[in-house]
């Protein structure tokens, strides 16, 4: 029987972005045969929707009304408002690769002196001229997902590091998108780090909007590969202008002994869907993972966090914080998978999120799939408004309304922001919160 | 001008009225004792001087150097030099004391118009403070009030008492849950905050407390209303003879 899938309006202006640019796509014939693979598999699935569990509070074919074509090459006056809008979200202490429109900018990049232990190159080289492996690693997502499908399909340019074994990359990474504002459009980016056995580093990911950015739309993906003993620290700010959209994924398999410390927080964008698959694929391996979500307005943010213990003795922990104030949504999906070989598997969740508004939403939906008989797993999810005793001890004390307000959201969010090791990092996730507080008013 | 005056205040929470046409004035420099069996309407009393939502104001008013206290804001009541030492100090989770102290401080400091306070003469003055309270130093790095023992939240009160120098300072059951050497460093706190320009209304259900900090004035309150004052001799009464001569009277 044919199953003839009714396909939307969006879907259907996709397939014609697809036509229209597959014939400038990088990558070798073996990369465009994948390309073709992967957008088959979307047409079959088409724009997730609620009935989609995954997608269930995320429903694309309600919220996307519309897809934009992919952007033309930066210019000269782009390239000029990137590089004015990273000035403000700079950070120090880093070394910087930036993406605008979607495309690696080398003149707002630092990828001078990066000596034998690191390597940095496009994702447009790597399909290119890259070696078979990498690519088949590139394409390692399998296409059950749409949006991870139409993103294998699509994805123009990225950056691929890869850290030699035993290496202690002391400069964190950061990869900056940029969305330079010329004109609305979707940009299809992935990125590879592949950390080597015993090595060390941190990337930091920053999605930005120049200013007059408007209703873009990223599309990222991320593929992680963390060796035996290895250790990868990771940070993820969206701060994407407030009619962007950003749907990413992320993939990561953790090798024996490694160690994975992921921390994202969500302050931008008006909708946006993160889904990390994490696998510990080797024993002994670690997981912190924690995220923030800061929504006012009509922001929705939909994160959905999938730790898959498959082998023994491995430890996860999962802090979700979320602050919703006037009709924004915030979801939090976060499953753990126990293999049934995954015994003395220690896996933790918890979720909490505080509304600031009647009209305000935050969906948690903890799921835990358990096939082992010697573990020790749990979750925990609350949703509530902020104390009224405490908020009149604070201005009993002198502090307004919106301070006391403000102090109490921090003091909500801080324990997951505090499980970023890196100093600097830490307070640039303070800092993000605290704009996003002042903000307020 | 007296510093407070509370007149004819009647008082309501879901429909049931608490405080009964209740009059008190307060002086500066003085010190008030507010006695009373449970219930009489004591916390109450210092609940809606305070600013705590909850409570329906349905009579009379309450003046703070003449001006209407209860048309403000429980931060500019704060501001104004209105404190209430809390009978329970709330855990704040995840906002460490030193954080909190100086956010209030300056937070009162500005709505008066004055100039925050620097850094190192912030923690010149908390550390000062503490140690006259034997506040050790890594309970202000602690989260507001999180895992003090009982005795340690109503100094953490005093000590804040001490910093923010409010001009009225209204203490609720001070004593409750105190062992005799904590409720001794709590009351020597308080009486070091004794000054001609500032008045002390101390609300406890013992007399035992009134031995530390010696009032001037004691108020007995029953059934939402001062059903007797006088000087401090009435404590000492009371705790011979009971409430429950002054219930019926109410």
């Amino acid at each position: 029987m044919n199953v003839v899938v009714a396909k939307t309006e969006t879907g259907r202006a996709l397939s014609d972005v697809f036509a229209v640019a597959r014939g400038r796509l990088p990558g070798t014939s073996q990369v465009a045969d994948r390309r073709r693979q992967a957008f088959e598999a979307y047409e079959r699935l088409g724009l997730p929707h609620r009935r989609i569990e995954d997608w269930k509070y995320t429903d694309l074919r309600v919220l996307m009304r519309e897809v934009q074509p992919l952007p033309a090459a930066p210019d000269a006056a782009a390239l000029k408002r990137a590089a004015a809008a990273l000035k403000l979200h700079a950070i120090a202490g880093v070394r910087r690769v930036v993406l605008v429109d979607g495309v690696f900018a080398p003149k707002l990049s630092d990828t001078a002196d990066l000596g034998k232990n690191i390597s940095i190159r496009t994702l447009r080289e790597v399909l290119e001229a890259g070696d078979a492996a990498l690519q088949a690693q590139l394409f390692a997502p399998d296409n059950s997902d749409a949006m991870v499908a139409l993103n294998s399909a699509m994805m123009t340019d990225g950056i691929v590091i890869e850290v030699a074994d035993g290496a202690v990359i002391t400069l964190p990474l950061h990869i900056v998108h940029i969305a330079s504002g010329a004109a609305p459009a979707a940009m299809f980016t992935r990125s590879l780090i592949r950390v080597g056995k015993a090595a060390g580093v941190t990337l930091v990911e920053s999605y930005i909007g120049a200013e007059g950015a408007k209703a873009y739309q990223v599309h990222d993906s991320l593929i992680v590969s963390i060796g035996d003993g290895a250790r990868l620290d990771h940070v993820r700010l969206i701060e994407d202008g407030r009619e962007a959209f950003n749907i990413s994924s992320a993939v990561v398999t953790l090798g024996a002994h490694a160690h994975f410390n992921t921390f994202g927080m969500n302050t931008g964008s008006l909708v946006s869907r993160y889904q990390a698959t994490i696998a510990c694929a080797g024993e002994g391996s670690r997981v912190e993972t924690n995220g923030v979500n800061l929504l006012n307005g009509r922001q929705h943010a939909d994160s959905m966090l999938l730790l898959d213990h498959a082998v023994p003795n491995c430890a996860s922990r999962e802090i979700f914080r979320a602050v919703v104030d006037d009709r924004a949504h915030s979801v939090f999906q976060g499953r753990i998978i126990v293999r049934p070989n995954a015994q003395k598997t220690d896996a933790k969740m918890m979720t909490r999120a505080l509304l600031l508004s009647d009209e305000a939403e935050a969906d948690n939906k903890p799921e835990l799939e358990i096939f082992a008989d010697d573990v020790t797993c749990g979750h925990g999810a609350t949703t509530g408004a902020l104390d009224q005793s405490l908020l009149f001890y604070l201005r009993a004390r002198g502090l307004s309304e919106k301070e006391a307000q403000a102090l109490l959201i921090q003091a909500f969010v801080g324990e997951a922001i505090e499980s970023i090791a890196n100093d600097a990092l830490r307070e640039l996730a303070i800092s993000a919160a605290q704009r996003w507080l002042e903000a307020r008013g | 001008m007296p510093l407070l005056e509370v007149k004819d205040l009647q008082v309501r929470v879901e429909e049931r009225e608490i405080l009964h046409h209740l009059s008190l004035t307060v002086n500066q420099g003085e010190v008030h004792a507010i006695m009373g069996p449970n219930g009489s309407g004591k916390s109450t009393l210092s609940h809606v001087i305070a600013g705590k939502p909850g409570y329906e104001v349905t009579g009379g008013e309450v003046l703070f150097r003449g001006e209407d206290l209860l048309a403000m804001s429980p931060d500019e009541r704060a501001a104004k030099g209105v404190f209430l030492a809390f009978q329970y100090p709330v855990e704040i989770p995840g906002v460490a004391t030193m954080t909190f102290l100086r956010t209030a401080l300056n937070a009162q400091r500005k709505a008066r118009g004055e100039s925050e306070y620097s850094t190192p003469d912030f923690l010149k003055k908390v550390r000062e403070v503490a140690k006259s309270l034997s506040i050790p130093q890594d309970m202000l790095r602690r989260g507001v009030n999180v895992g003090f023992s009982g005795g340690e939240k109503k100094r953490n009160e005093i000590l804040q008492m001490a910093l923010f120098e409010p001009s009225l300072c209204i203490l609720d059951e001070m004593d409750s849950g105190l062992d005799i050497d904590a409720l001794r460093v709590a009351a020597d706190g308080v009486n070091a905050l004794r000054s001609p320009d500032r008045a002390i209304v101390v609300i406890t259900h013992y007399q035992r407390l009134l031995n530390y900090i010696v009032p001037d004035f004691v108020h007995v309150m029953s059934k939402g209303r001062v059903v007797k004052s006088g000087g401090k001799e009435l404590a000492l009464e009371l705790e011979a003879s009971g409430y429950a001569q002054f219930e019926d009277a109410a």
